[in-house]
């Protein structure tokens, strides 16, 4: 957590020029919380439910990482070796390229989309009811529902998307077959079921930008787009800090849809990490280099998250 | 503030685009599966309701329903009440190790279900919470309370902590001026939190299906059994699909205001 900024956003920021209101705003803050450990009462409940579900799951994960085991009473201790061999196994480094490719592509689109449908969203009357629940409800659908949902969607012969494609477009598309054709219709399902999160963070974001800033910026004579990068999106880095954050993960750890809609197919086109994991820690029940091949992933996740923690919560300070 | 003028053409031709799938599932919904599966057409030829007699008919389907409703709904209360507390902590008081309190409970969001769901059956077995409601909704803690303290957090620092001053001045003891003053300010955070909750537990199936077996089964893991060894029966599955998605519908329609007057107040 980084140093915190107060309400205030005081109306003297009305009279700022309406270049950097928000900026140069918080220049002049700093952390006036007061220090006090009994604060730890409070956290105490969060901090006990959390870890009942996680600290042991993921002891035993490590457990089964640095063992060979044969049977429930037959274990031998193996060290670093299924990092070692997780670390060099073509296939995992193949699924990982393929995982980070699928990662970077969906922040790319949906961070921008989402933000620009928020910026395009109604803000008066009941149109804003309507589009906010609308917009909702790809997200109130069970993962495996929209995995369901986007097999039948795109496919060529009874679904909709497949069919349009074939038909309207007249281009020959088959996502069982065709692995480009697979790449796109996972990205496009992912694009159709999340984007709507970022829109309504970033939604959520905008409406909380007090109206005289966009008053003070039509005066000045600001355009559009001055308006949006100079007022809009600097107090939206909270809200997308949020929104980039949840994207990465999700879809860094995306299991159930791909899983429905292709199954990892064809070929490995489609085998992200999560994927190849569950083969092997499900199918053939290689726990000890499943348990490596979590840990890897697990860290590697949340160092990433890190960076992007980092990064987001210092820059434009 | 001005919108573009085609803001607004764009915005609904995005949210038609965004309901071509729904509603092509609903068109599933409502045709035999004869007709799904027979040859494509833009508008149901024959409709039935068949598919909704059958799905409100059996207790397999409409319990796991309304299990579904249950550790959801109990899962967003749990969540809520320990992360009022822990967000006020963090918007109001620095102490020792808050920062990587903070950044390691987001990492229970980011483990690979895979792996971890076996210790997950052993550990609920174990304390007889397998197979319940409750256990589910506990489970569905690790990844709903850092999201719900993170959101609060957000809105709590963006009220001014010369309103705790007052009161403690005018005698309000912590946890009355909290109840009393604190709360109702921050209503609108504990709507939007609530939805959050509500959705990640409700759409999550992974940990839901590994830790339950008949009594707590989500509607999720039921519609695996349209499966069977003649084929997928898509129009039930369709109908499930449909059905899953009227309780969010109606969760949001609640928070919807909530939502609109936004949380980015102060930091987040």
């Amino acid at each position: 957590m980084t140093e915190r900024t107060t309400v205030a956003d005081s109306p003297a920021g009305v009279a700022e020029p309406a270049t950097a209101p928000a900026e140069q705003a918080k220049d002049t803050r700093v952390d006036a919380r007061p220090k006090n450990n009994r604060a730890w009462w409070l956290v105490l409940p969060v901090v006990v439910s959390v870890a009942f579900t996680a600290v042991i799951p993921l002891m035993t994960v490590v457990n089964y990482s640095v063992q060979d085991v044969f049977s429930p009473s037959e274990r031998i201790f193996v060290g670093l070796e299924w990092f070692r061999d997780v670390a060099r196994d073509p296939e995992v480094r193949g699924a990982f390229v393929r995982t980070l490719l699928f990662s970077a592509q969906v922040l790319l689109i949906e961070i921008p989309l989402g933000v620009a449908i928020a910026v395009a969203m109604p803000r008066r009357g009941v149109s804003v009811s309507v589009a906010l629940v609308l917009v909702a409800l790809p997200l109130l659908i069970p993962w495996n529902v929209v995995g369901t949902i986007w097999q039948i969607f795109a496919r060529g012969d009874i679904g909709l998307g497949g069919w349009a494609i074939n038909n309207v477009l007249g281009v020959n598309f088959n996502y069982t077959l065709d692995s480009t054709d697979a790449w796109l219709t996972v990205l496009a399902m992912d694009v159709w079921h999340w984007t709507p999160l970022v829109a309504l963070l970033a939604y959520a974001g905008l409406r909380s930008i007090p109206q005289p800033y966009f008053q003070a910026a039509q005066i000045d004579g600001a355009s559009g787009w001055a308006t949006f990068r100079h007022i809009q999106l600097p107090r939206l880095r909270g809200v997308l800090t949020i929104a980039i954050l949840l994207r990465f993960m999700d879809s860094f750890m995306i299991y159930t849809e791909p899983f429905v809609v292709t199954g990892g197919g064809p070929g490995n086109a489609t085998s992200f990490l999560s994927i190849l994991l569950s083969k092997i820690a499900v199918g053939q029940f290689d726990l000890g280099p499943a348990g490596a091949f979590s840990l890897l992933y697990f860290l590697f996740v949340q160092v990433l998250c890190y960076v992007f923690f980092t990064v987001l919560t210092r820059s434009g300070r | 503030m001005r919108r573009l003028p085609w803001a607004r053409t764009v915005f609904w031709l995005y949210v038609a685009t965004l309901m071509l799938p729904i509603l092509w599932m609903f068109g599933m919904s409502i045709r035999p599966n004869e007709d799904i599966l027979g040859s494509f057409s833009l508008i149901p030829g024959r409709v039935t309701f068949d598919n909704y007699a059958t799905f409100f008919g059996e207790t397999s389907w409409y319990s796991s329903y309304l299990n579904s409703i249950v550790y959801t709904s109990l899962n967003a209360v749990m969540s809520l009440i320990v992360a009022l507390p822990a967000a006020y902590a963090f918007s109001r008081f620095r102490f020792a190790g808050d920062k990587h309190l903070f950044f390691w409970l987001l990492t229970n969001r980011m483990a690979p279900p895979a792996v971890f769901l076996l210790p997950f059956f052993q550990i609920y077995q174990s304390v007889g919470l397998f197979d319940t409601h409750l256990g589910v909704a506990i489970a569905h803690m690790l990844f709903n309370v850092p999201l719900a303290v993170w959101i609060l957090e957000g809105f709590m620092s963006g009220i001014p902590r010369e309103i705790d001053e007052t009161a403690a001045i005018d005698g309000y003891s912590l946890p009355r001026f909290f109840i009393r003053i604190f709360l109702p300010m921050i209503r609108s955070a504990i709507g939007v939190t609530a939805f959050f909750c509500f959705m990640f537990s409700w759409v999550e199936l992974l940990i839901a299906r590994t830790i339950t077996s008949v009594n707590a089964k989500p509607i999720a893991a039921s519609m695996t059994r349209t499966v069977s060894a003649a084929g997928v029966d898509w129009g039930l599955l369709a109908t499930a699909g449909v059905l899953t998605i009227v309780p969010g519908a109606i969760v949001i329609w609640f928070v919807r205001n909530y939502i609109a007057k936004g949380f980015a107040m102060g930091r987040v």
